[in-house]
């Protein structure tokens, strides 16, 4: 009988599910012990697969923090739709600022309207956490995305300033999580560390979850520069000599319009990107996030700069 | 890719010199986990350095303050899949300060795959590494014996450092420990067995790594869950709802079975499992799940809940553990600490210091102050009783780490027995 028991368990309870537990108990964990967070939210994958976590962890109770999102004003109009449906339907809190907020206040000056403002996410977002004076943030980044990610804490403390110090970081011991800081410093917590992409896939095919219609194959105006393959929208226009054409693409990531990359698939459901994944020979930044292929170190230095 | 795969989390422990990079390498390498992109950088630097042939050990190089400084900053993750498992590899650095860092990656692993060069033989490191292994209670060890390339490939070498390794194993109560010969450099034995090792029956490592029993690790028998948050959404239909949610840290638990809460002592029963799936009829470990309870009680986080019929944690204020100093700032025994242990915190002193174990003989010294990367015997008092159970029976109940108040951080891990 014992035995029976114990081969049924090791049928059922699948990676995914130990993924899905870990993830709860670090939300969990945060609720309880931090006085005020907040969970990033963006509404690309990663950031939706957190919300379904959250469900998990929290419901039939409302969240224990609002969702906020440091908008650039260069997303994909079809995320943003996503963004304010998704929060809705939850009924929870959404909070937004926005880039151009502290480009009016002049924290942030903007030289060339078409270049990516991912590096300027850091700036509006600190003055977020100061604004209302969150202690922890939850967000929705993997170890699996890129090099200085892999060596991050799942609580990752920052100091005043924001800063991330890779040399001096906390030790991290089984799943006792030390969660403690002083006033105006800020714990990032990342609840969906030891996803990889695949695992989200596999999690929004499994919860059957609402993504953003750019993530299936779709076809686009694109052009082709530098090796990369660009969307044309109102930020980025064909130069002289380069040529618009119709591609079949979807994307990977969708972040900043100026410098996410689709590619050309036909995937138009979860298993076929689940398929075409499986295959895949780039990584997930490699193929689609133009601002880290300028320098090895490009996510480490935004990082340590407060980027999330 | 099933839907049913494990996942397996485990380290490999060795100096670069052992060819500890290159066998990561090699793993994800010939498990075709390496993506075109990371092989076109590193085969553009292993050129740049003038290297023949592409340096897979360039996989693991990390970020530009190590590169600056050729050093490695401590534990980095990486994953990877096989349609059998998924896998996560703490991969830690060799240097001095690798106490600190195997342990910290050693507390979440199933699995460590101990590093030796065939030429060298069992060492002190290797004594050592086998020593955190043991102490951080991983349940199996892979003797990986690399190089074999530089030994003719020998079947008496390997089986001489095997029987060496052994007989130093038992006497630490590794009880799981497999032996592999392999040369990571010409991909021997690592995911092809390759045409070198004919003498050898056993698996080659990435088979093993698949195959190896993970399922009893955790202690199934008796039901521990820590309280971690109170489910009260005060709303509508759910106005009386007082929900407790958690995970299962061992054990298993029905609807109906009754449970002591600690470290009150009360006992109710077990009124519904609630997930957001819907209700469970029992849930077992890892699981975090909501329970709710036929009586009310005063709860809150950091109480546990125990199946009144089975084997009862202890509940104590003053406890002994084996401790490894993780911070530059030494014990100040004048001073106070936190206990973080499951979900409770408690102010707590150390009452003693009986001895500091040498990582690389074993021997035990006498102990009066306590610096970075040193393992200590101690005994420790705390505000409030903590409920747990000996660290070898379940390593998350029997865990806790220290917190220092003054500067919020993390300065030691510890293991309760």
């Amino acid at each position: 009988m014992k035995l029976v028991e114990d081969n049924l368990r090791k049928h059922t309870f699948t990676h995914l599910d130990a993924l899905e537990s870990e993830s709860i108990h670090i939300m969990r964990e945060v609720a309880a012990e931090c006085k005020n967070p907040a969970l990033l939210f963006s509404g690309g994958k990663d950031s939706i697969v957190m919300l379904r976590l959250a469900e998990k962890a929290f419901r039939p109770a409302k969240f224990p923090f609002p969702l906020v999102h440091i908008d650039t004003e260069h997303n994909f109009p079809e995320v943003i739709a996503c963004r304010d449906k998704l929060a809705a339907d939850l009924g929870e809190r959404l909070i937004v600022r926005s880039l151009e907020d502290s480009i009016k206040r002049g924290s942030i000056v903007i030289k060339d309207e078409s270049k990516p403002r991912n590096p300027f996410q850091s700036v509006t977002l600190l003055e977020t956490i100061a604004e209302f004076e969150f202690d922890a943030c939850l967000g929705g980044a993997r170890r699996d995305e890129e090099k200085a990610r892999a060596k991050e804490r799942i609580f990752s403390f920052r100091d005043e300033f924001g800063q991330w110090d890779p040399k001096n970081q906390r030790p991290e011991l089984w799943d006792t999580y030390n969660t403690r800081v002083h006033a105006g410093e800020n714990i990032r917590v990342f609840p969906i560390s030891n996803w990889t992409e695949m695992d989200i896939w596999e999690y929004i095919g499994r919860e059957k979850l609402h993504i953003p219609n750019i993530y299936f194959a779709h076809e686009r105006e694109v052009i082709r520069r530098g090796g990369n393959v660009i969307p044309v929208s109102h930020l980025v226009q064909p130069k002289p000599g380069e040529k618009v054409e119709i591609a079949t693409v979807r994307f990977r990531t969708v972040g900043d319009m100026t410098c996410t990359a689709p590619v050309e698939s036909a995937a138009r459901t979860v298993e076929e990107i689940i398929e075409e994944t499986a295959t895949t020979r780039i990584t997930e930044r490699g193929a689609t996030r133009m601002d880290d292929q300028t320098s090895d170190a490009s996510m480490e230095l935004r990082k340590k700069e407060g980027y999330f | 890719m099933s839907t049913t795969t494990q996942l397996l989390r485990f380290i490999t422990a060795g100096s670069v010199d052992d060819g500890k990079s290159t066998l990561i390498g090699r793993l994800l390498h010939d498990s075709k986990s390496i993506f075109e992109d990371q092989f076109s950088a590193i085969s553009k630097t292993s050129e740049k350095r003038g290297m023949a042939a592409v340096d897979l050990s360039l996989l693991t190089d990390g970020l530009q303050a190590e590169r600056e400084q050729g050093i490695t900053i401590d534990v980095a993750y990486r994953y990877f899949a096989t349609p059998k498992r998924k896998f996560i590899i703490g991969d830690t650095p060799g240097h001095e300060q690798y106490t600190r860092n195997m342990v910290t990656a050693a507390s979440t692993a199933n699995l460590t795959i101990i590093l030796i060069d065939a030429r060298k033989g069992v060492l002190t490191q290797t004594r050592r590494h086998s020593y955190l292994a043991s102490l951080l209670g991983v349940p199996h060890v892979v003797l990986a014996v690399n190089k074999m390339d530089m030994v003719d490939y020998s079947q008496a070498r390997f089986d001489e450092i095997v029987a060496e390794y052994k007989v130093f194993a038992a006497q630490l109560g590794l009880h799981d420990v497999h032996c592999i010969p392999l040369s990571a450099l010409n991909g021997d034995m690592v995911v092809d067995r390759g045409d070198n090792l004919d003498w050898y029956q056993g698996p080659a490592l990435l088979e093993l790594l698949e195959e190896v029993e993970i399922d009893h690790d955790v202690n199934t028998s008796d039901f521990r869950f820590p309280v971690q948050w109170v489910c009260r959404p005060q709303t509508g239909e759910y106005h009386d709802f007082r929900g407790f949610a958690g995970r299962i840290e061992a054990g298993e638990v029905s609807v109906g079975d009754e449970i002591t809460v600690l470290p009150s002592g009360w006992t109710t029963r077990i009124k519904e499992i609630d997930t957001y799936d819907g209700k469970l009829q029992t849930a077992f470990a890892p699981q975090s799940v909501t329970l709710t309870l036929e009586d009310e009680i005063d709860i809150s986080r950091g109480d546990m809940f125990v199946r009144s019929s089975a084997h009862p944690p202890k509940m104590e204020k003053e406890f002994e553990a084996t401790l490894c100093w993780l911070s530059e700032t030494p014990l100040d025994r004048s001073r106070k600490y936190l206990v973080k242990h499951t979900t409770r915190t408690a102010k707590a002193l150390f009452s003693r210091l009986d001895y500091r174990v040498d990582v690389n003989t074993l021997e035990q010294h006498g102990a009066d102050k306590l610096n970075m990367n040193d393992i200590a015997r101690v005994a420790i008092r705390t505000q409030q009783p903590l409920v747990f159970d000996s660290y070898g029976i379940d390593r998350a109940t029997g865990s806790f780490i220290v917190i220092d108040e003054a500067s919020n951080n993390t300065v030691a891990a510890g293991m309760i027995a």
